[in-house]
């Protein structure tokens, strides 16, 4: 029986996109659903009824949520093609450690730069930088997090690159400028398909931010 | 495994002890180094330098931050007693109920007055998502306890300690009879009725916590 893949996510979403270059990594068939989040679909609250966000994968009917633990999922099940964690126990739990590192600080340091009113951008961005400093340190001069390939933690910050241009662009300032190798590792990650393919333009994110900042009346 | 572990962890911090608890069950021995949270030493900034926070393990000198974390890397390393289900999807909703008892329940602990009653809301809604997933089980693992039974270990104890310092009633038995029965078991078995914290300790720790903590926010502009 082939396996039934549902992805349920929004285009700008760089949670949905992890989901889309591992999906994609694996080599792997689905159905894609837009969601409408003003207008969140029955599919999408049964699925996630505890956190009704995207993204959610359904496969063979049961879901799964929480960006990095579906991208965990997909790696175990698949565990034949690509693998995103490495087998050793120590690396692993560092990949993991990195990966909600990524969670528990980009995205909302991000925010402060993007949505907030004037006045948190700047603490917003120097800790943004901050942030990205340490993950380059990380980085090392390695040509992946993962090492020689492409893995786990790769997959958890690549989607945030597509984004990079609108928080330079609201927050004045360039994350080559301070982060020359990570900017180079955004680039060889996007050699790869499983990435380019899954990674929305970053000019449509820019138009998508400054139509919410215009609707949330801070533009 | 002849690596020596040790695991940097303190009284005040839940999160030490659901990795005690996995040591514990696996036969893991290990040196227990005891920090206080409110005079963080210099070795707490040495092993976890991006979030310096306990706990940390340090297995053959190299150190692990993140309590999840090292959940997953102790059952992968010590294969006594499992603690994560074989099958990809448990492990999955095992992953995913960890993270969410991390994040909804401590909201209502904070909150004053007004703003009580509407963070109350998510944390009783979670405790229902909970007492859903416990019906019928003993345990969070089945039979035995397993990752999920640690994740959320700390509500025995810790919880009621927060409810009488936060002036609010959440695991109420007869709203949440299942989730009611999983902790009486739960704090029943070896090696967790053995390594609990003094009742008196957290209280005191979470009463100058949320003095603390509210007069940060009382300060925000």
């Amino acid at each position: 029986m082939a396996d039934e893949i549902v992805l349920l996510s929004i285009w700008p979403s760089m949670f949905g996109m992890r989901v889309r270059v591992a999906l994609a990594e694996k080599g792997l068939k689905y159905e894609y659903k837009e969601e409408d989040l003003q207008n969140k679909s029955p599919l999408l609250l049964m699925m996630n009824p505890v956190h009704k966000k995207i993204p959610v994968l359904i496969h063979n009917g049961k879901p799964i949520s929480e960006s990095m633990i579906i991208v965990e999922y997909i790696d175990e099940v698949w565990n034949h093609k690509s693998p995103l964690l490495p087998t050793d126990p120590y690396q692993r739990a560092q990949a993991r450690f990195w990966a909600d590192y990524v969670d528990k600080k980009l995205y909302d340091i991000g925010k402060k730069i993007i949505w907030s009113i004037k006045g948190e951008e700047e603490t917003g961005k120097k800790e943004f930088i901050e942030c990205l400093k340490l993950l380059e340190g990380e980085l090392g001069d390695n040509p992946y997090f993962g090492g020689e390939n492409f893995g786990f933690v790769d997959v958890s910050l690549v989607t945030f690159s597509c984004w990079f241009h609108t928080y330079e662009s609201y927050g004045n300032f360039s994350i080559e400028t301070e982060c020359p190798k990570l900017v180079a590792w955004t680039k060889r990650c996007l050699e790869k398909e499983s990435v380019s393919s899954s990674l929305a333009d970053p000019h449509k994110i820019h138009n998508f931010a400054s139509g919410v900042r215009k609707r949330l009346g801070i533009e | 495994m002849g690596e020596k572990v040790k695991l940097i962890g303190s009284i005040q911090s839940l999160f030490s002890y659901r990795i005690e608890w996995a040591l514990k069950l696996k036969g893991v021995e290990y040196e227990y180094i005891k920090e206080d949270v409110r005079n963080k030493s210099p070795l707490i900034f040495k092993y976890n330098p991006v979030h310096k926070k306990v706990p940390v393990l340090v297995h053959g000198g190299k150190p692990l931050p993140e309590s999840l974390v090292i959940l997953e890397y102790i059952d992968e390393t010590w294969k006594d007693c499992p603690l994560l289900p074989e099958d990809p999807y448990e492990r999955a909703m095992a992953r995913f109920w960890a993270k969410y008892g991390d994040e909804k329940l401590w909201q209502a602990y904070m909150a004053e007055g007004e703003e009580k009653e509407k963070a109350m809301g998510p944390a009783l809604e979670s405790l229902a998502f909970l007492e859903k997933g416990i019906k019928g089980k003993k345990f969070f693992g089945g039979e035995k306890i397993g990752f999920l039974d640690l994740a959320v270990g700390w509500i025995p104890h810790w919880l009621n300690v927060l409810e009488e310092v936060g002036s609010m009633k959440l695991l109420d038995a007869e709203k949440f009879p299942s989730l009611h029965e999983w902790a009486e078991n739960f704090i029943q078995i070896s090696p967790i009725k053995e390594c609990i914290p003094p009742r008196e300790e957290l209280v005191s720790y979470f009463h100058s916590a949320l003095i603390y903590l509210r007069s940060l926010s009382a300060n925000k502009p």
